[in-house]
Order: structure tokens, then C-alpha cells, then sequence
């Protein structure tokens, strides 16, 4: 008699939950479609923050190295180490696989990108603990990708 | 079908019947349209903050008006192991005094620093009436940043009630005592009173100025000049009796007591010409350093102290009826309201008067050299047919005052000048203070009256013998008041004040910065943490972050070893403290803001493996979020290693 019972109110929950989703699909989505993917070029992707349009002199700046590395070494080391995975991945080679605008707005603006960028939800997926938001000013940033430059495989 | 419509029917007579008795109430029970008055919708802001003293339990809390929502039990007096405060070393210091460490006081009245007689937002000073302490709150933090104890002081009541640019705040003596204190019989000893006033610097930093030996009265409340009296204090007391027992009777004798006028710019010009005493006395100054985040207590062994036969001009005392409690100042700063609890009519005080009083020199007498000003000389009405018990005033800048009546349970409304009662309110129950947003400032807010009642009875759910104590929202936008809401409030809510919250909201520090924290024992990064053991002395230089801690293993620590967690939150986010504990600990957790560094004291007693952990939800994986300690036999010879993460460090 239980079960009986049981079955039932289970057969009304999922009509509920049913309904409730069909109800969800027929509504127009409020944000605009997520771009998709970009699998074929990860470095076209700039991600979603502050950061529009990033130049790379073609010589590395010495004096914003040393500034990057300090802040690199307060801010970052808890979770990130230069040559391998960590907490987070790690930074060696990242020029190779994100774009300089993505890589400053994934420190500038970690919260939006875990949730929106299709590289950084991916990432999640992987690492777990989601990139902290150290609030560096955009000028720590840069020197930040600045020392990344220098990082040798 | 038809019962269906009966049941209909009965439930919206029901409803009807109690619409017709709020209407028929007097106001007194809150409608629909109350309901929307204090709707605050999820993540809109409340309008104004209110800091309410939480009496008994000693700490501040920090409400929402008008929606009534809680934010925030700020520690002051008494310990708080949810925040690790009087638990960890670098706050243990905040609570020393001169008798010891004293984790409890009870906490009386908030008051606003003030700028210009208007309250700015910077801190809130409080007083503790047991152990005579004032604190002063960080509203930048929204924590306690400083105490400074009184001495030759009892029962700090009156206080801190500060001058109108937060030059001072004042402390006086509800509970005479002998100073210096000594060993005399109690029956028929005449003791001695202190109003003391404490310097508050353009930093906050407080010092004490000087003291005022006075008669052993009672110095029941106080509130400072403003406008035209800027630069006088005015201190309630009763028992001018002197009786030292059954003070409920024998302290009610005297159809009159005082209202003790202070002029301190008058005592700053005393103390300049060397007219106080040096006294020997031990009390001690805590405060917090703003970069290191810890305390500091330091004794300090003289105080100033003037007595009024020496500096005529510094005291007169005004003549009040009868045991006067609170003595309030009109934003104009002419009116001084002395609210005579015993009296059927209270008194209301003129600054003019009481100029012209004293250069005619319409004293009746001198007591121990201060001259008592002749009543009519000085009071410049008389409101009647009020209720029982006055005891607060606070006034709403156009014009009105509103008064607590603690035994006819109300709030009355009464005009300023004619002296006529225009409106009363009843409150559930027996009402103390009350408190206007501005009320006892220059430019009043108004809008709403908190009444803060002692007594709730039948008002809520019951919880046992002891039941909650509460704040009524009152509108008093219109001509009649009009009960919003009520609310429970931490321990007993004695004086509160309140501003809009835009003074502070774009002030509210969100981390502390992690270059900045000078703590000796801050870990920077992650590479720099260690354990070192110095003879029975470990210290862990440890940090967190979403989600681990580094060293999460730590081995070599011994039984009766004497073991300081050094913690550094290195998150540097808005909203990510990170909290310790450890396993069998005999303090409390600590809760560590991002930037900060604080400090658990632990003696592991038995071998075994302790487990510590994050006790503040942090991240997806703060359950995570732990590690173990390895506690051995005193004297074995497992090494002293840390590690985090698969390698182990040497």
C-alpha cells in the first residue's frame, strides 16, 4: 500500500517537474546566445572582461618583468606554480594556447569568465576550484602576462 | 459546494473583524500598509543603519531600518567565539583592564561621531558600565578598534554621549565609590563621583583629559551642547540623598535632584593654568594597530583631576524633579529636557536662562563648591499631563520632542516651546530608550521613532522563561505616529542611534590588502610558509585560500608543546574569510578576513593525529579544506616536516 502510495506522489513529482521544465523551454532566453566553442582557434577567443585589444612589444620590457613577478609570486603562487599544474594550470606556454586579452581578463574578471567563456567554464570542468579574483589593477596584470613571457618551457 | 462558500464566508468575516480592530486601536497594530512601508525586496537596501546596544550581552548590533533585518553582531565588551574575538592573541588585549582580563561588560549607549552636531559615519563609541570602559567601533570595519578603561570610576552609565566635533566623549559615575578606592565601612560613608572626560583625536585615538571630582550623587545619563550650548555637558543624577541601601526607597526621598551643567571649555582653560591634580591610578588603553590588525594594552598610571572649590565657573547644578534620568538637548541647543522618572511633569531646561541665572548669580546654595542655580531661575516650562516615568527624549527637527514613558508603556509626542502633548503611542512593552534617525543631533532625520522595549510578553512565540526583548518601528512622517513593525533585538537594547546609510555604505572596507598587513608573523606566499620550533615554542606560519591550506600535514609537534598557528588569509576578494579550528581545542575558531593574519594558541595534551579545517563555507570544495597535525610523545624524535600536496618539503 505504501509503495502504491509512494509510486504515486512519485508520478505527480515528475509530471510537476516535467510541466515546470516544458514551461522553461517554451520562454525566450532573456541573455544573448553563449558563442560557441572556439575550438578550432582558442587565441581568437579575448574572453569577457576589461581587456579589448592587448599589443606584445616585440621586446620584452625588463622593468614591468620584475614588477609581474613580484605580484605574480603575493598574489598568484597559492595556486599557481610556473612549470606545472597546481591548484590551477600552469602559466609556461600559456601564449601558445590563450590570447593576451583572455589571459588578463581571466585575472581581471574571473567571476563573469567561469561563468560565461566557453574556454574558462571548460576549465572549471577540469581544475574544480574556480580562478580566485585577486584584484590586481589592470597595470599589475599586464606586468603579470609581461613576466609570463618569459617563462621557458 | 455550499459549505465550501460558508467556509469562504467565515474566513473573510474574519479578516474583515481584523481590519476594523487595527482602525479601532489607535494605530497600535500594524496594517497592509505598514507591511509595505517596511518592505525591503531581496537585494534592495535598507535606507538607514541602526546600531543598537546589546545591553547585557555586551556587544553592538547592527539593523536595517525600516525592514528590521540584522547584519551584523559587532563584539565589543564581551568575548564572541564566533569571531574569534578575546579567543585569538591579537585581540586578548582588547578586553585587558586594570582588574585582568575581563571577558564580559554590559553595553549601554552608541553614539555617532559627530561632526558639526551631525553625525558623519567615521565611528561609534560605546560604553561599558560594569568595568568603566568607552569603545570605539570602526565603521569603516564594522569592528571594535579600541577601549580605554575609566578610572576612579563605578557603574560608567552616563556615557559616552560626545561633544558636538567628537572633541570628547564623557564618562560619569552611576555607582559612587571612595578615590582612591579604600577600605571603609559601608553604613553612612559618603562616597565620591567623577565625570571624566576623554580627548578623542582627528584619528579617533582616545585619551583622557581630565577628571571632575563631584559629590557622590548617581550620574545617571548625559548628553552634550550643541549650537549655542557647544561647549557645556549636561549630566543627570539622582540619589543626592547619599544612601548607600534599599536605594529604592531611600534614593527617592528629595523632590528634587540634579541636572549637572559642565562647561569644558571653561576646564580645558583649568587644566591649562595647572589647576588639576596628578592622581596615581593603574587603567589601561587598548587599541588595535591598523596595519599589523593587533592589539596593544598599555597601562597607564595618572590621571588629571579638577575639583569645582578650585574652578569656579567649571559646574553649577540645575534643580530637576525627581531622580531625573534622561537629560536631553533640543537641536536648537536650548532646550535641556530632564526627564524625572518619579515626576508626574518633567522639566524643561533654557541655555539662556541658565547663562542669565549665572551672571545674576541666582544660586540657592553651594554643594562642595558648585552652585545650585535657583529652578525657576533656570526652567523654561513644565510638560503636563505626559504619562508615568519618563526617561528619554529625542526630537525629530520640526519642532517636536517625543518622550519614553516607562510605566504607561508609550511613547508621547509633545511640542517644543508651548510644551503641549500632541500624540502618544502605546508600546509593547514598557519602553526605555527611543530612538529618532538624528534625534539627539543639530539636523534630525526624522522619519521614524524605535522604541526599545524592556518587556515583550505575549508579543512573540514564547522561548522558555526568557524572552526576546524588542525595537517598534514607529512612522512619524504624518501628524499621528503609526506603528510599522516590530522586531527582536540582541539581549537588552538600551540607547541606539541611526544615519542614513550612504555615510558609511561607500566607506565598508571589502578586504584588507595583503602588502599592507605588517604582521610580524604574516606568511606572504605560499612558498614562504614553515614551521620552526624554538624549545617547547612551535610557530606554524601557515596560509589559506580557496580551498587548502599550506602546510596542510605538519609533523613533529610534541604533548605540552606550546603551538601558535600563524594564519594568513591570502584571498584578496570581497566576502572570502576563512575560518581554523582544530580538533579538541580549548578556545574558539578562528575567522581570518581576506589580507589578515591571526594567530591560534594550542597545547595538544595526548598523542594522536589532529585534524584542523576551514570553518567558514569558502569554496565548491571547502569541505576540502583541511589538514592534520601529527602530535608525538615529549621527546620523540619525529622531525619537525611540513608539506602540502604530494612532495614533502625537508
Amino acid at each position: 500500500m505504501l509503495k502504491k502510495i509512494y509510486s504515486v506522489l512519485g508520478i505527480i513529482s515528475l509530471v510537476f517537474i516535467i510541466s515546470c521544465g516544458g514551461g522553461d523551454e517554451t520562454k525566450t532566453p532573456e541573455k544573448a546566445p553563449e558563442p560557441a566553442v572556439q575550438e578550432s582557434n582558442p587565441l581568437e577567443n579575448k574572453g569577457i572582461g576589461p581587456i579589448k585589444q592587448v599589443t606584445l612589444n616585440p621586446t620584452i620590457d625588463e622593468k614591468m618583468v620584475d614588477a609581474g613577478q613580484k605580484v605574480y609570486k603575493e598574489k598568484c603562487t597559492s595556486c599557481h606554480k610556473e612549470y606545472e599544474k597546481y591548484i590551477g594550470p600552469a602559466p609556461v606556454g600559456i601564449f601558445e594556447r590563450r590570447s593576451p586579452e583572455w589571459i588578463m581578463n581571466m585575472i581581471l574578471n574571473p567571476e563573469e569568465m567561469i561563468q560565461k567563456d566557453p574556454i574558462a567554464k571548460d576549465l572549471i570542468k577540469q581544475f574544480a576550484s574556480p580562478m580566485a579574483n585577486q584584484h590586481l589593477t589592470e597595470v599589475e596584470a599586464r606586468s603579470v602576462l609581461e613576466y609570463f613571457r618569459t617563462l621557458k618551457k | 459546494m455550499f459549505n465550501r462558500l460558508l467556509l469562504v464566508l467565515i474566513f473573510a468575516t474574519i479578516l474583515f473583524g481584523c481590519s476594523k480592530n487595527e482602525s479601532g486601536n489607535g494605530g497600535a497594530m500594524a496594517s497592509g500598509d505598514a507591511a509595505q512601508k517596511v518592505y525591503v525586496a531581496p537585494g534592495s537596501y535598507d535606507e538607514f543603519y541602526a546600531f543598537m546596544s546589546g545591553g547585557f550581552s555586551g556587544q553592538v548590533s547592527v539593523y536595517g531600518l525600516p525592514s528590521g533585518r540584522l547584519f551584523k553582531v559587532i563584539p565589543v565588551f564581551s568575548v564572541d567565539a564566533e569571531k574569534g574575538y578575546g579567543f585569538n592573541e591579537e585581540t586578548k588585549p582588547m578586553l585587558e583592564t586594570s582588574f585582568g582580563f575581563v571577558p564580559w561588560d554590559d553595553a549601554h549607549h552608541p553614539k555617532l561621531s559627530q561632526t558639526d552636531g551631525i553625525p558623519d559615519g567615521r565611528w561609534l563609541f560605546i560604553n561599558g558600565n560594569n568595568t568603566p570602559r568607552i569603545a570605539r567601533v570602526d565603521l569603516s570595519l564594522f569592528e571594535t578598534v579600541e577601549i580605554i578603561e575609566i578610572p576612579n570610576s563605578a557603574g560608567n552609565h552616563s556615557s559616552p554621549y560626545l561633544t558636538e566635533n567628537t572633541e570628547y566623549v564623557v564618562a560619569g559615575t552611576r555607582f559612587s565609590v571612595p578615590f582612591p578606592q579604600k577600605d571603609v565601612p559601608l553604613a553612612d560613608t559618603k562616597f565620591d563621583g567623577t565625570l571624566t572626560y576623554i580627548k578623542v583625536s582627528k584619528e579617533g585615538k582616545m585619551e583622557i583629559a581630565f577628571q571632575i571630582l563631584v559629590p557622590g550623587f548617581d550620574y545617571d545619563l548625559a548628553h552634550s551642547g550643541k549650537g549655542k550650548s557647544h561647549g557645556w555637558t549636561f549630566f543627570t543624577c539622582y540619589n543626592t540623598e547619599q544612601k548607600n541601601s534599599l536605594k529604592e526607597v531611600n534614593a527617592s526621598q528629595n523632590d528634587k535632584d540634579f541636572i549637572a551643567a559642565v562647561n569644558w571649555k571653561k576646564a580645558e582653560e583649568f587644566v591649562k593654568q595647572g589647576k588639576a591634580k596628578n592622581y596615581p591610578v593603574s587603567y589601561k588603553h587598548n587599541w588595535i594597530d591598523e596595519n599589523s590588525q593587533i592589539a596593544k594594552s598599555e597601562e597607564i598610571k595618572s590621571v588629571k583631576v579638577l575639583s569645582p572649590a578650585d574652578c569656579p565657573g567649571l559646574i553649577y547644578y540645575l534643580p530637576t524633579p525627581k531622580s531625573p534620568h534622561g537629560v536631553d538637548v533640543d537641536p536648537t541647543g536650548e532646550y535641556i529636557v530632564g526627564a524625572g522618572k518619579l515626576s508626574a511633569d518633567m522639566a524643561v531646561h533654557s541655555f539662556d536662562k541658565l547663562l542669565k541665572a549665572i551672571e545674576n548669580k541666582d544660586f540657592e546654595k553651594v554643594i562642595d563648591g558648585i552652585p545650585v542655580v535657583k529652578f525657576e531661575k533656570v526652567v523654561a516650562g513644565m510638560v503636563t499631563k505626559t504619562g508615568l516615568g519618563p526617561l528619554h527624549t529625542e526630537f525629530d527637527g520640526n519642532g517636536y520632542a517625543y518622550t519614553s514613558f516607562f510605566i504607561t508603556s508609550e511613547i508621547v509626542k509633545w511640542k517644543l516651546g508651548t510644551w503641549e502633548v500632541v500624540d502618544r503611542i502605546p508600546c509593547y512593552y514598557s519602553i526605555g530608550h527611543l530612538m529618532i534617525p538624528g534625534g539627539d543631533s543639530r539636523k534630525p532625520w526624522g522619519k521614524y521613532v524605535l522604541a526599545l522595549n524592556k518587556i515583550t510578553k505575549d508579543r512573540y512565540l514564547p522561548t522558555g522563561p526568557e524572552l526576546t526583548q524588542s525595537a517598534q518601528l514607529i512612522d512619524i512622517s504624518g501628524d499621528k505616529m503609526k506603528l510599522l513593525l516590530d522586531f527582536p533585538t540582541i539581549g537588552e537594547p538600551h540607547y541606539a542611534q541611526a544615519l542614513p546609510a550612504d555615510l558609511i555604505k561607500p566607506k565598508s572596507k571589502q578586504f584588507f590588502k595583503i602588502n599592507e598587513n605588517t604582521h610580524p608573523y604574516k606568511t606572504a606566499t605560499e612558498n614562504e610558509t614553515k614551521v620552526v620550533r624554538q624549545g617547547d615554542v612551535v610557530r606554524v606560519y601557515m596560509t589559506m585560500i580557496r580551498s587548502h591550506f599550506a602546510p596542510d600535514n605538519i609533523e613533529g609537534i610534541q604533548v605540552g608543546d606550546k603551538v601558535y598557528f600563524h594564519v594568513t588569509n591570502l584571498e584578496q576578494d570581497f566576502d572570502v574569510p576563512h575560518g581554523f579550528g582544530i580538533l579538541g581545542a580549548t578556545n574558539a575558531e578562528l575567522l581570518i578576513m581576506p589580507g589578515q593574519t591571526e594567530t591560534f594558541y594550542w597545547e595538544p595534551k595526548k598523542v594522536g593525529i589532529y585534524p584542523f579545517y576551514c570553518s567558514d563555507f569558502c569554496s565548491a570544495l571547502h569541505q576540502e579544506m583541511q589538514g592534520y597535525v601529527r602530535v608525538s610523545d615529549k621527546g620523540s624524535n619525529v622531525p619537525v616536516k611540513w608539506w602540502v600536496g604530494e612532495q614533502a618539503k625537508k
